[in-house]
């Protein structure tokens, strides 16, 4: 029964793999060619070819590409100095800010000789991470605050803190993302505006900070009773007690359902495409309005898919990673 | 922070003066002037109220969210007793299922059926017919109803039971996507029902499926349906991507009266009410539930 299951099987997916593989690679067109592609049977991965430059970084001016590109590269290294156990001391505070100023420097110029680009012409890879990253970077210490908030004894406070986190977490994003575009411009005296590019952030980072709360929230309340009481004890004020004893055990525990919350939001940030951001899948959908590389939406959604898979993978096995020790 | 919000309350008024936009929901009588692609369970016509559309919207998405949930929960329970099978070729090719679908941004999924079905399916005059009636085109699907059956009448089908393509992208997206997270809650489920239990089914004699139905399976249910009201939570809220593909959900329509009325406030608080409303009752009746389980 078993090997006949497996026997069915095999053949089920060595056909589709077959298939897949007769389509995607061996039929496939990979030079920049439209005319090839329309006569192909195969796969256009020269749409790709074509556009990677649109895709990675959007309409940044095309000589000055490698700034994105080398801010891509110093984020993605603050993010993977970030995961190593040994560096999580009170300076990787200062370095993130150290880092994200050297990104912000990079990215708009100004200075330095470098040739100041606005934030309306950002796009494609490095604008999803950037998103992601403030995000993260900025709501981490507002969830502490929620978190805490949340489980404080002032009233007031803590009907705050739960009234925001339920709010924002029983919402769909695409809806505080709307607000932000829509409803923020609003509230703002006459003649005072906020760049597209800040309200889309900004909302990310409301978002992020109740979810990560609820994680945090999870972190303090493994925290055995008596730690709290020990605290007390030794006559440590409030801050004291949460800043040297409470937070650094809960946030150690809550590190696992960080990363995957982490996850969860990297993947969100490409709700952006609806208030017209130009983060990756945005570029890449800009690409498909070509007239001559229409119809190539499998091809580039499958592209798409596979630059998200590599970050969410990746982080997920370093979550797991972090959840067997 | 009374001041701040006075200062805030000040400001919108101000602007929405200047923009001559009158606050109030008193909008939602007026005449909407937009066609809607689909309207389940009642009439609509661009002559109707914003009110009768933002209905129309609503039931979109609780048409695409129940049928997501049911269709879900199924694919989703299955794939999770895939994961703790005993034949590993199953194991495997579930566990790559999961985490493909798990670590893709769902509006990436949406986006790649949307562009399956509207590129690479035919039009609708060399339509694929898989079963007898049943045709298959890049303006949707067609099935057969008792005494109505989809005819080719210029360049689309009439008659029958369709299914836009909108529709039909949504739908599988938002089922493919949360069975993966329902699989992963299913599998840590019946994991947590000690071996003990299992031992002790076999040792009477159950097989492994009966075992499994009898004695695991109704233990882990307790492990299960907590986590799995947040999915169905998250596959309601997630259906508002719609409006990224053109289904006509209640945030898609809200968005074009918002679009046409400038009256963005009370759109996005309509959109959040009714959200709001929708979470409170489906973690109320899960609470419910819950306890009538233990």
């Amino acid at each position: 029964m078993n090997r006949l299951l497996s026997a069915v099987l095999g053949v089920v997916i060595a056909f589709l793999a077959w298939k897949f593989i007769d389509w995607a690679l061996l039929h496939a067109v990979w030079q920049p060619d439209s005319k090839a592609c329309r006569a192909a049977q195969g796969a256009c991965w020269g749409f790709i070819a074509e556009k990677h430059r649109f895709i990675l970084f959007g309409t940044y001016p095309y000589e000055q590409h490698w700034r994105p590109a080398l801010a891509s590269i110093l984020l993605l290294l603050l993010w993977a100095l970030s995961a190593w156990r040994m560096f999580w001391r009170w300076w990787l505070v200062p370095l993130w800010l150290a880092g994200l100023s050297v990104i912000g420097i990079l990215m708009w110029g100004g200075v330095l000789g470098l040739p100041y680009v606005e934030n309306q012409r950002w796009g494609g890879l490095i604008l999803t991470l950037l998103l992601s990253s403030f995000g993260i970077a900025l709501a981490f210490p507002l969830s502490i605050l929620l978190a805490l908030g949340r489980r404080s004894d002032l009233p007031v406070i803590q009907a705050l803190c739960v009234g925001f986190i339920e709010l924002i977490r029983g919402v769909p994003l695409i809806s505080i993302l709307f607000m932000a575009s829509v409803m923020l411009p609003l509230f703002l005296p006459a003649g005072v505006s906020i760049d597209k590019l800040l309200r889309a952030q900004i909302a990310l980072i409301l978002f992020a900070a109740a979810y990560l709360a609820e994680v945090v929230r999870g972190g303090l309340q493994a925290i055995p009773k008596e730690q709290y009481e020990a605290a007390d004890a030794l006559g440590l004020a409030y801050w004291q007690k949460t800043g040297t004893v409470i937070l650094p055990q809960a946030l150690r525990i809550a590190v696992p359902p960080l990363v995957n919350t982490i996850i969860g939001f990297f993947k969100d940030t490409s709700l952006v495409v609806i208030i017209g951001l130009f983060d990756l899948l945005q570029t890449i959908k800009v690409s498909l309005q070509d007239p001559a590389w229409s119809g190539y939406g499998v091809e580039a959604y499958l592209f798409a898919a596979l630059v998200y898979f590599a970050f969410c993978f990746a982080m997920s096995l370093y979550s797991r990673r972090l959840e067997r020790r | 922070m009374l001041g701040v919000a006075w200062y805030l309350v000040s400001n919108t008024l101000a602007n929405l003066e200047a923009r001559r936009i009158a606050s109030g929901f008193a909008f939602l009588w007026r005449e909407a002037g937009f066609e809607i692609g689909e309207a389940p369970f009642q009439r609509y016509s661009a002559a109707d109220t914003y009110l009768k559309a933002l209905a129309v919207g609503l039931a979109n998405t609780f048409k695409v969210s129940l049928a997501g949930i049911v269709l879900t929960t199924v694919l989703g329970a299955a794939i999770g007793l895939f994961l703790v099978a005993a034949n590993r070729l199953l194991k495997a090719v579930s566990r790559a299922y999961v985490e493909f679908m798990r670590n893709v941004p769902l509006l990436v999924q949406l986006f790649f059926w949307y562009a399956l079905i509207t590129e690479t399916l035919p039009p609708p005059p060399q339509a694929l017919q898989p079963l007898p009636g049943v045709f298959l085109s890049n303006r949707g699907i067609f099935f057969p109803l008792p005494g109505s059956a989809p005819v080719l009448e210029g360049f689309n089908f009439s008659g029958g039971l369709a299914i836009t393509p909108e529709f039909a992208a949504l739908l599988v997206g938002l089922v493919t996507y949360t069975a993966a997270f329902i699989a992963e809650i299913v599998r840590a489920g019946v994991l947590s029902v000690s071996r003990g239990q299992r031992e002790a089914a076999y040792a009477l004699g159950l097989t492994r499926a009966l075992a499994m139905r009898h004695v695991v399976l109704p233990q882990a249910l307790r492990v299960i349906v907590p986590p799995l009201t947040s999915q169905y939570l998250n596959l309601t809220k997630n259906s508002s991507l719609a409006v990224a593909i053109g289904y006509p959900d209640l945030v898609s329509i809200a968005n074009t009266i918002i679009n046409q009325t400038g009256q963005a406030i009370e759109g996005i608080a309509i959109i959040m009410a009714v959200y709001l409303t929708i979470s409170l009752s489906i973690s109320a009746f899960m609470n419910w539930y819950n306890a009538r389980l233990k």
